[in-house]
């Protein structure tokens, strides 16, 4: 079952979430950020060049312009491969684990798997960072201490989105994580 | 690569190789309501609340129907399908293959359920056959997979014979079937890695948890991948060795050839080691020049390396292994690059070259020198000295670049001569022709570190006498048994001559501090160049290359653990996932298997070395192994 809903981020921007459930033990939920405009690409790559060319007015030098465009080109790589995040991809198993997807503007992709014998909560915390803001997170179990916390991961963080997205992603998680909860009925 | 099938002798089946015929299916015993479990796991205890989980090798996926063999995980609800039995067979062979796998791998390895492969349409008799040998086999929970040929959607079921304390629950759990590359699961390792298995215990189970259960299960099942369909075998198995065992020659080869390789080469390392270790070497003179020389310790470093790498011992676990295949890449490829440098150097006669630049720079050198104490001995930056101070050491230090200019003229004929033998040595690697030239530099420069050397006494008597001279001010005193500054009462006649004192030192103050400055940042100067080749040969040293070429080339044999993806899902059918590999970051593989490097690196930190600046304590940028803490 896929269902598509449109939400926006915490600076405002469009938001596209994509929900699959695969199966009652099996969801997966996929935000699409912004891409990369037009815009703000001609912007730097134009500031770039004018200072290059201004400084080859100084200098007399070609080798500078050259290097305008080398620099660029590299640096538009390097944004797209390392920086740029296209879409985040939460997949939830039941009684496998929690894994977090990031797909990079290159094509990259960099994934990260939670096994669920790790998995204590997952929560919306908020934080106050100039104002409060919310991200959703999942809670590590501590191997040593029972009831403790060891770690606390938190999802979305390039998306970034806002609280009525993290809240229906929150409740299907919880729905699933339900199980794992659930006192024996047989036995 | 050469496939070379392995006799049947080593894949230790049973000693029956008479055909076997399979038993009609109407020969098979009725269904017994509870059969007593043999073979089972022994916690047949469940947590309800899981989905039970089939890892199922992609190698099966098209093999034709059997019997499913693997583990089952009673703690995570899963079953790890390991490779298929297929008819015609012989249960009592299959019960014995299995108990030797057992034996040989101490992995609880047994009959799982059953797999279904159907080509036309269902064969009635063939499932009764297969309900049947749920009778035979008994394994709670019996897993039933079954699968039309070219259809993407499997059919899964997991039954329980016993009988359900709630009515409730029925007898069949929800499976979930995750796919998973069997050769690239045996073949990685994870990091960081699993508890280790309980040897000494003998028993199957491992203590590892979760995933790594699975890793650690296909990795200690070799003994059932040993036989393949070409083998004359009384049972016949699916796995991923199934079509034939993978070989190679050449590793086969090299295998057979280091044994004796490794001992002659021990021998000969012994050998250099024992001469080195002689006795002559350690009158005082020699051991001496020999700690202060970089080339003696990356030689040091380099034949202890060599020495762990061709050792006759095996390698105890996968990390010794990877350290001696990262410790023999790095020596090859020093020594490559110092084969490389040699060329050059021996080409168009650079040596000659450097040779007859060497002595002119050197000249220029002390040139420069003498300029600058000229310069000092006048009015340096508008700032006006004591004239005769400045004359008395000025005069001192000229004399010493006089020395060093004559003796620098006197070995000129035989600069060439020793800077052809030196050349030689970049074939034993690049990072010991970079040690020789960094202490060719620090010989070079050996009147700088003199001048350093006066500079920072002179001054560090002179603060010192200041501020005892400042606390007979303030009458106080310090106390050397108590270690603390104490009052004191003093006489009119100590109080005149200690302000006396004062006086003409504080006034003869800059002088010395000018001096002290300046050669201390030629020293400094000194130091970062060779302290910037230091940090280069230490790179080459301690860089893994072998696991950063397999990270490149092999990226599932480094695994920092893994990923699933969900195949063709349909409602209805059960769930399909695939399990893949997710390899280390480059950055986790050099952090975990970096070598460890000389160790000749700085050792204060910038606050405790300003500090010695300040006071006059003379500085000694790197520690070498052996030396005292002072």
């Amino acid at each position: 079952m896929e269902d598509e809903q449109s939400f926006s981020d915490i600076c405002g921007g469009r938001l596209a979430l994509q929900r699959r459930y695969y199966s009652p033990s099996c969801r997966e939920f996929c935000l699409s950020c912004p891409r990369i405009s037009l815009r703000s690409l001609t912007a730097v790559t134009c500031t770039v060049w004018l200072a290059a060319y201004g400084l080859f007015t100084l200098c007399e030098n070609s080798m500078v312009l050259s290097a305008a465009i080398f620099i660029t080109l590299l640096g538009l790589l390097g944004y797209l491969h390392f920086v740029k995040i296209d879409q985040e991809t939460l997949l939830i198993i039941d009684s496998l684990g929690i894994q977090m997807t990031s797909s990079y503007a290159s094509g990259k992709e960099s994934t990260t798997f939670i096994e669920m014998g790790k998995v204590k909560d997952v929560v919306i915390n908020e934080a106050i960072y100039m104002k409060v803001i919310y991200y959703l997170c999942i809670l590590l179990k501590d191997p040593v201490e029972p009831h403790g916390i060891s770690q606390v991961v938190p999802l979305f963080q390039s998306a970034k989105p806002r609280l009525d997205c993290l809240i229906e992603v929150y409740k299907s998680c919880q729905e699933i994580l339900a199980h794992q909860k659930a006192p024996s009925t047989s036995l | 690569m050469g496939l070379v099938s392995r006799g049947t002798a080593a894949a230790g089946l049973g000693p029956a190789r008479a055909a076997v015929r399979p038993r009609p299916p109407d020969a098979v015993p009725n269904l017994i309501s509870t059969p007593p479990p043999e073979g089972a796991a022994p916690g047949s205890s469940r947590i309800p609340s899981m989905v039970l989980k089939a890892f199922f090798p992609t190698c099966c996926a098209s093999a034709d129907s059997g019997l499913l063999v693997g583990r089952w995980v009673p703690e995570q609800s899963s079953a790890v399908v390991l490779a298929v039995v297929h008819f015609p067979f012989i249960p009592i062979q299959v019960k014995e293959l299995l108990a030797q796998v057992q034996q040989a791998s101490r992995v609880g390895v047994a009959v799982l359920g059953t797999w279904c492969h159907r080509r036309q349409e269902p064969e009635e008799s063939l499932g009764h056959f297969l309900e049947g040998l749920g009778a035979i086999f008994s394994h709670e929970p019996w897993l039933q997979l079954c699968r039309e040929r070219g259809s993407k959607f499997w059919s899964c079921k997991a039954t329980r014979r016993q009988v359900p304390t709630c009515p409730a629950t029925s007898g069949e759990d929800q499976v979930m079937l995750v796919f998973y590359d069997q050769r690239k699961v045996l073949l990685s390792q994870l990091h960081p890695p699993a508890a280790l298995p309980d040897r000494q215990a003998g028993d199957a189970t491992a203590s590892a948890v979760g995933l790594a259960a699975v890793f650690d299960t296909v990795a200690r099942s070799e003994a059932l991948f040993r036989s393949d369909r070409f083998d004359e075998g009384p049972v016949r198995l699916s796995h991923w060795q199934s079509e034939g065992v993978e070989a190679s020659i050449l590793v086969e080869l090299a295998k057979w050839a280091a044994g004796p390789i490794c001992l002659l080469l021990t021998c000969l390392l012994s050998l250099v080691s024992a001469a080195s270790a002689c006795r002559m070497f350690k009158l005082w003179p020699l051991s001496f020049v020999w700690s202060k020389l970089s080339t003696c310790e990356q030689l040091r470093h380099r034949l202890e390396q060599l020495t762990l790498v061709f050792s006759t011992q095996k390698a105890k676990n996968p990390t010794q292994l990877m350290r001696k295949a990262n410790m023999l890449v790095s020596v090859l490829l020093d020594v490559a690059l110092g084969l490389v440098l040699l060329s050059w150097l021996h080409r168009k006669d650079r040596i000659g070259q450097l040779a007859d630049a060497l002595i002119p720079v050197a000249d220029h050198v002390a040139e420069e020198l003498q300029h600058l104490l000229q310069w000092l001995m006048g009015a340096p930056a508008g700032l006006k000295m004591n004239r005769a101070l400045d004359q008395v050491l000025g005069r001192f230090f000229l004399y010493h670049i006089h020395l060093w200019i004559g003796y620098i003229h006197l070995m000129s004929p035989f600069i060439e001569c020793i800077l052809w033998h030196v050349g030689l040595s970049a074939c034993l690697g690049l990072t010991v022709a970079l040690s020789i030239l960094s202490d060719i530099i620090a010989l070079l420069t050996f009147h700088i570190y003199c001048f350093y050397v006066y500079g920072a006494r002179l001054y560090c008597l002179k603060i010192y006498g200041l501020s005892s001279l400042w606390r007979l001010f303030r009458g106080k005193k310090w106390n050397v048994l108590r270690q603390r500054v104490d009052s004191c009462s003093y006489d009119l006649d100590q109080l005149f001559i200690g302000t006396l004192l004062f006086t003409i030192l504080v006034f003869l103050l800059p002088t010395t501090a000018l001096y002290y400055l300046v050669f201390t940042l030629l020293r400094l100067l000194v130091v970062t160049v060779q302290g910037l080749i230091h940090l280069l040969v230490d790179l080459v040293n301690s860089l893994p290359l072998y696991s950063l070429g397999l990270r490149l080339c092999r990226p599932y044999r480094l695994a920092a653990g893994v990923k699933f993806r969900v195949l063709e899902h349909e409602a209805g059918s059960p769930l399909l996932l695939l399990m893949q590999i997710n390899p280390l970051s480059y950055s986790r593989v050099v952090h975990t298997y970096r070598l460890p490097s000389c160790g000749c690196h700085p050792k204060h930190s910038w606050g405790s070395l300003c500090r010695k600046l300040f006071f006059g304590e003379l500085i000694y940028p790197w520690r070498q192994r052996g030396d005292k803490q002072d």
